[in-house]
């Protein structure tokens, strides 16, 4: 069936069937804003080695959060779940195809693809 | 008309069905047919963008042995960058909120955020053309090398879809105000909102990619 939002219970961040309630949608935007300024402080700050992999673990959970709550695949039928991951897999798999071209492709004249050339 | 496309699935052998009241059958799986295209549609986007994400990569220090100049990413402002992707991030809870407003049937409320998601979209893009501009003026331009033109061409196209996406929300308010749509066709609403989503979670990975990754 279609799913809309539902919230009955205004003014409350229980979750119903489809979704949050209002305040529970503003709570979950300012986590996201408060993810964000994280991300910008490693900007300001150095994080050291720990800078790259805390720049992906918040992008990662950034990107989970909105899908889950924002877009509603938490409350969802699965299958739009599965349509939107199955995209989201083979969009890795080009990702990962072209990391490897980082790692292990250089042209005969030495131009490594990771480099000025 | 063919007379056979007339027959209406109720006069047929085996009687009505739950379906005589759809424009068109539903799915098997009880699901819509346009919320399901909108998925599929969407996943298919994830493709497009990891295409181009990686060929920035590939290419984000490589200025050609025939060409010189800077890359973009010497010339980031991230303070400046950060303020656009807050402005976009809120943007999405404007949307969702849009979306449960028409969805306890709140019209007026729903046009309200509607307009307020159109007009982040639109500072979001306002801050992207700012700074594109000031990327031309420092001598970065599309056709400068290669690593530009692989920058451009990236976040050149997340900004084409904002801006499909400011033109869907801004008819959208055109048409609740107008009455063609209402909360019965919330759906719409919520479809147009996933499109929205999506193009806010693309630059939460280019963010973080393309502008806060060394």
């Amino acid at each position: 069936m279609n799913v809309i939002t539902d919230s009955h219970a205004e003014g409350t961040d229980e979750h119903e069937d489809h979704g949050l309630s209002d305040v529970g949608y503003i709570k979950i935007a300012l986590l996201l804003a408060v993810l964000t300024a994280i991300e910008v402080l490693t900007y300001f700050v150095d994080f050291g080695v720990l800078e790259v992999p805390s720049l992906l673990i918040l992008m990662v959970v950034k990107f989970q959060i909105v899908i889950s709550y924002f877009m509603h695949l938490k409350f969802d039928n699965k299958i739009f779940s599965y349509l939107f991951i199955t995209g989201l897999v083979l969009a890795v798999v080009v990702f990962a195809a072209m990391a490897t071209s980082l790692v292990f492709w250089t042209d005969p004249a030495g131009c490594d693809a990771g480099r000025f050339c | 008309m063919d007379n056979a496309t007339e027959v209406k699935t109720s006069q047929l052998a085996y009687g009505p069905t739950e379906w005589d009241d759809y424009d068109v059958p539903p799915l098997t799986t009880g699901l819509s047919n346009e919320k399901m295209t909108m998925w599929a549609f969407l996943g298919s986007d994830c493709l497009l963008f990891a295409s181009l994400i990686s060929t920035y990569l590939l290419l984000r220090n490589r200025v050609g042995p025939d060409t010189e100049g800077s890359t973009a990413a010497d010339l980031f402002d991230i303070p400046f960058t950060s303020v656009s992707s807050f402005v976009l991030l809120m943007s999405s809870l404007t949307m969702v909120l849009a979306v449960t407003s028409i969805g306890r049937g709140e019209l007026e409320r729903c046009k309200m955020w509607l307009l307020t998601t159109a007009i982040l979209g639109t500072v979001f893009i306002a801050g992207q053309v700012y700074e594109f501009t000031g990327f031309y003026r420092e001598g970065l331009g599309f056709t400068t090398n290669i690593s530009s033109s692989a920058f451009f061409t990236l976040t050149g196209f997340h900004g084409v879809h904002v801006s499909l996406g400011i033109i869907m929300l801004v008819t959208l308010w055109s048409l609740i105000s107008r009455g063609n749509i209402g909360a019965e066709r919330a759906e719409t609403v919520e479809i147009i909102g996933l499109y929205w989503h999506f193009v806010d979670i693309v630059w939460i990975v280019i963010f973080a990619v393309v502008y806060l990754i060394p």
